[in-house]
């Protein structure tokens, strides 16, 4: 067959099966790690490229669907790919190139024995979630997301030794099935009583404006358990720590996507027509979820926790464009709709990368040097410059600076929320700056996390043993980094590309595109609306701030000298100085636990002033469990204590509970 | 982007750049002058970044190379703040490259380099500084931008010309909601450039200072880079609050007539708000770090106060 021939859906389904072969090849050869790294894992990658290549060229192609001779009989597997799947193809290929060749290294030094397995799980989680996101109908989709669900949860407690990880697993399961019952329910309700479950069907069914909002709400809850929404993340920040972390990027980077991806499949291609209201409830949940994802997050000690806060951050970013946009749509702006939608998917391909590369690197400095609690790091820059290098780029990007990519979809959010007057509801419109100051400020708070966790990690003396003996990772892993790095450089430099690529999604879903408003695109510019209205262009601000970089240097080296002496460090002639004069962690993010202490749950012991051995212990902790989590496991205990009453454990009483629920159901049910 | 208006961007970078020291001289002699001393030279900056840059760097044992790189970095974004905000000519090609949010991750990103420059080396200085340069801006930063998306909601623009252009050039109309903005600009000029009450810049007291703290470990020309992007920063702020709220005299595109009143405008309003710092910062004292949070939120607010304004009185 030539290349021609061969569809980019076609494409897609080799991928899939592609991925789904490695992972049996793995699990067949269990004595032979080696061939799982060397050659199982960096075949992944390629096929991850090679989707991430169709991904990018399908955007721009017309939708094509195909039935797949599989599923059961009269309910075959209908797939599509449209340009919003082929976006979301493009981050899931573009984020596991990078992961799973970092995988290739990470994975290598596994003596156990479960490199093989490890493999299948992952292969198999990536083949599940390219399947959610061409799946056509409610049947595919569901057992795609089941098996992503499950693969996934296979593989957060591959150290199923230790308690902490299977309880982490069992939360992940549970709020995972809610979710997915939810989505159930909800495509149920979108099914409008047909009987005929694919996505077609769906969006020809007439749905009631009543009904419609309960779809919504129940889409809402069951992407927002995946996608983690305050306050259904209780599961992120104990799953995400607990997996290792290639699988904890995949996680993060690209399976929170695949929640979004749902949501905007639901809300904008299924559902008949949009609500504003829906965008007022999403945008209020999402400025709740930055804030609380960034205030937790400054509070962890342990890098991978606090990443995994992070996200919860991000997908709060990701909505609040969401809401923003189903907003506009709802009230009828088509073109400041557009501007939202593209921030949020902006944002999402940007999380996908960025948050990608910095899991990676803390798995590099557990890989490194065996350390995960910050307060045992420290001067790490010394020993993995290269770790640190593109840590820090991944920092600088998470951090919204320029001109990283991080950066550009923040600053289309202020856009969309800026262009607020639009609207005619008076308190509509004053509402959403607020969310801007939300993101503003969520911003600042990032930035002043990852200042903490690239000093503490990267920089300073090294707080323990360990600390000093980190070694750098493999290039195998230094290439998988470096892949995600430039990603996020080119994402930030080269938004009005990508942008002009992403068209064909608004096109897709909204009937409008960013190229009507007259706001002539030229390759330089980014202009979302009007040039005089906004506009960043950042290849001149890198250019700019290259040059007067390099003339700065030049000139003081050309004009005076470039003489250097080491010494001692000054430190105000304070002598010995140790590593356990630097602040720490918790020192560092302290003040803000002050300012906003009645967010956090704080258990503070401070030691009597006469104590002989003083401890001082202080722990924050997520409100949610005990306003919501726990009553509920307890109110589910004392239905299950009730209901045990009636279990004698004899078998002629069961027969007799059987005997009186017949007669039951023949008095009363025709 | 004509000829004129790169050459106006480059002479009003060039002139920035070079002016920065001389207001910072200024506002020294004003608070010698206002504390009964006698008051250096107004020159006295470009004296000190002379003897600096003429010394040998001495850098600590341990020091790696972003600690060397920051400097560089800093001094970078504060050149470039300066070649967007508008001081004489609003005819500013570069302009359109980073709008008012760019400028505000400008200083955000000379803030992350000089917090993470300063616990490179490891000392407790060093990260009791970088923690407290970190808590204020990240209250300040937002601060900033809602101060921005004040003009923003005004003007219809993000861009810092357009702003000034649209102020500049409307029949007298009193804003309610910039007269909350200006005071929270004011504090987060204070808080941002290291001023009484927030900081002390000639002070060495380990327990109060922020800035001082940051730069201990560097020496040399590193030390005078980061002074002198100290400086621009100063003067940047100073701008921008020149052109935001008192914009008349700065010449429009290719309006070269004006071009003499708008020197001489820019350089009256520099002196003013030059002295008028050093009255703020005379009349008074230094707070307690715990305070300064307050202090810095209460910034915040205004200026979300502002923007509500905006809604209820001038839609």
């Amino acid at each position: 067959m030539s290349a021609a021939t061969v569809s980019p859906l076609e494409v897609v389904i080799g991928v899939v099966l592609f991925w789904l072969a490695i992972g049996v090849v793995a699990i067949l050869r269990p004595g032979r790690p080696e061939i799982v790294t060397r050659f199982l894992y960096p075949l992944g990658a390629f096929a991850g490229l090679l989707l991430a290549a169709v991904g990018l060229v399908a955007i721009g192609l017309p939708w094509k669907g195909m039935v797949l001779p599989l599923g059961l009989p009269d309910l075959p597997f209908h797939v599509r790919l449209d340009a919003l799947s082929a976006f979301f193809l493009l981050i899931l290929g573009a984020a596991s190139a990078g992961i799973s060749c970092y995988s290739a290294g990470y994975f290598s030094g596994e003596k156990n024995g479960t490199a093989g397995l490890t493999c299948l799980q992952f292969h198999w989680f990536l083949a599940s979630m390219a399947l959610v996101l061409i799946a056509d109908d409610a049947y595919l989709f569901m057992v795609a997301w089941e098996t992503m669900a499950l693969s996934s949860y296979f593989l957060v407690t591959t150290e199923h030794h230790v308690p902490q990880i299977r309880r982490a697993g069992f939360v992940y399961l549970l709020i995972a099935h809610v979710g997915a019952i939810a989505i159930l329910l909800c495509f149920g309700v979108l099914h409008g009583g047909h009987g005929n479950y694919t996505f077609d069907a769906m969006r020809q069914a007439e749905l009631p404006s009543d009904w419609a909002t309960i779809a919504f709400l129940l889409a809402l809850v069951g992407f927002g358990a995946k996608a983690g929404i305050v306050p259904l993340h209780v599961w992120l920040p104990d799953a995400h720590p607990a997996a290792p972390s290639p699988v904890s990027a995949l996680l993060s980077g690209v399976m929170l996507k695949t929640a979004i991806y749902g949501l905007i499949r639901v809300t904008y291609d299924l559902l008949p027509s949009i609500h504003w209201e829906w965008g007022l409830l999403v945008l209020v949940i999402a400025v709740v979820t930055t804030l609380f994802g960034v205030l937790f997050a400054l509070m962890q000690h342990d890098l991978k926790r606090l990443l995994a806060y992070h996200s919860v951050e991000n997908i709060g970013i990701i909505l609040i464009g969401f809401g923003l946009s189903l907003i506009y749509a709802g009230t009828g702006h088509p073109l400041l709709a557009v501007l939202g939608l593209l921030a949020a998917l902006y944002h999402t391909l940007n999380h996908a990368i960025f948050k990608g590369l910095l899991f990676l690197g803390a798995g590099a400095v557990l890989h490194g040097s065996g350390l995960r609690d910050l307060g045992r790091m420290g001067g790490l820059i010394r020993v993995m410059p290269v770790t640190a290098f593109l840590f820090l780029v991944g920092a600088l990007a998470i951090s919204a600076l320029p001109p990283l990519n991080g950066f550009v979809s923040e600053w289309l959010t202020f856009q969309a929320a800026l262009l607020s007057p639009a609207l005619e509801h008076g308190v509509l419109r004053s509402i959403i700056p607020l969310a801007a100051a939300a993101l503003a400020l969520a911003g600042a708070l990032t930035a002043m996390c990852f200042v903490k966790v690239f000093g503490v990690v990267f920089l300073g003396l090294p707080r323990s043993g360990e600390a000093v003996q980190g070694r750098e990772v493999s290039q195998w892993e230094q290439l998988g980094m470096g892949w995600l790095a430039a990603l996020c450089v080119l994402l930030g430099l080269a938004p009005v590309w990508m942008l002009g690529v992403m068209d064909p999604i608004a096109l897709q879903l909204l009937d409008y595109s960013l190229t009507y408003s007259g706001g002539a695109s030229h390759w330089l510019w980014l202009t979302p609306v009007a040039a005089e209205r906004a506009s960043y262009s950042p290849i001149v601000f890198f250019l700019v701030i290259v040059t007067v970089v390099l003339a700065t240097f030049w000139l003081v080296r050309a004009l005076y000298h470039g003489r250097l002496r080491r010494t001692d460090p000054w430190d105000c002639g304070f002598p010995g100085l140790n590593a356990r004069m630097q602040d720490t962690a918790e020192g560092f993010a302290q003040p803000i636990r002050q300012i906003f202490a009645p967010v956090y749950r704080i258990e503070l012991h401070q030691p009597d002033p006469f104590d002989r051995t003083p401890r001082y212990h202080a722990e924050v902790r997520d409100r949610f469990w005990g306003l919501i989590y726990f009553p509920i496991a307890e109110a589910a205990a004392f239905c299950s204590r009730l209901i045990g009453r009636i279990q004698v454990g004899r078998v002629s009483i069961y027969l007799m509970y059987s005997f009186v629920t017949i007669l039951f159901l023949l008095a009363f049910v025709r | 982007m004509t000829a004129a208006g790169a050459f106006n961007q480059l002479v009003q970078l060039l002139l920035v750049v070079a002016a920065a020291p001389l207001l910072m001289g200024w506002v020294n002699a004003c608070r010698a002058w206002l504390q009964n001393r006698s008051a250096p030279s107004l020159l006295q900056p470009y004296r000190m970044l002379r003897k600096l840059l003429h010394k040998d760097a001495a850098l600590a044992e341990n020091a790696s190379w972003l600690f060397r790189f920051a400097p560089y970095v800093i001094f970078g974004c504060m050149a470039l703040a300066a070649g967007i905000v508008p001081v004489l000519a609003t005819d500013l090609p570069f302009s359109r490259s980073a709008d008012v949010i760019a400028l505000v991750g400008v200083f955000a990103v000379a803030r992350v380099f000089i917090s993470l420059a300063a616990m490179d080396v490891g000392t407790a200085f060093g990260t009791l500084g970088a923690r407290r340069e970190m808590l204020i801006g990240a209250l300040a930063e937002p601060a900033l931008l809602i101060i921005f998306f004040n003009f923003a909601l005004i003007s219809q623009s993000t861009s810092l010309t357009t702003i000034v252009e649209t102020l500049a050039h409307r029949e007298f109309a009193l804003y309610p909601s910039l007269a909350f903005a200006a005071v929270a600009f004011a504090m987060v000029l204070l808080a941002e450039n290291a001023r009484v009450p927030v900081d002390n810049p000639a002070t060495h007291l380990e327990l109060t200072m922020v800035h001082e703290a940051l730069i201990l470990e560097y020496s040399a020309r590193h030390l005078a880079l980061i002074e002198w992007a100290s400086a621009i920063k100063l003067f940047a702020y100073c701008a921008i609050g020149i052109a935001c709220f008192v914009p008349w005299g700065i010449a429009g595109a290719g309006d070269w007539g004006a071009l003499p009143l708008a020197i001489g405008a820019a350089v009256a309003k520099l002196v003013i708000a030059g002295a008028g710092l050093a009255v703020v910062e005379t009349v008074s004292a230094k707070m307690r770090i715990f305070r300064v949070p307050e202090f810095v939120a209460t910034a915040f607010m205004l200026a979300m106060l502002g923007l509500l304004l905006h809604y209820v009185f001038e839609v």
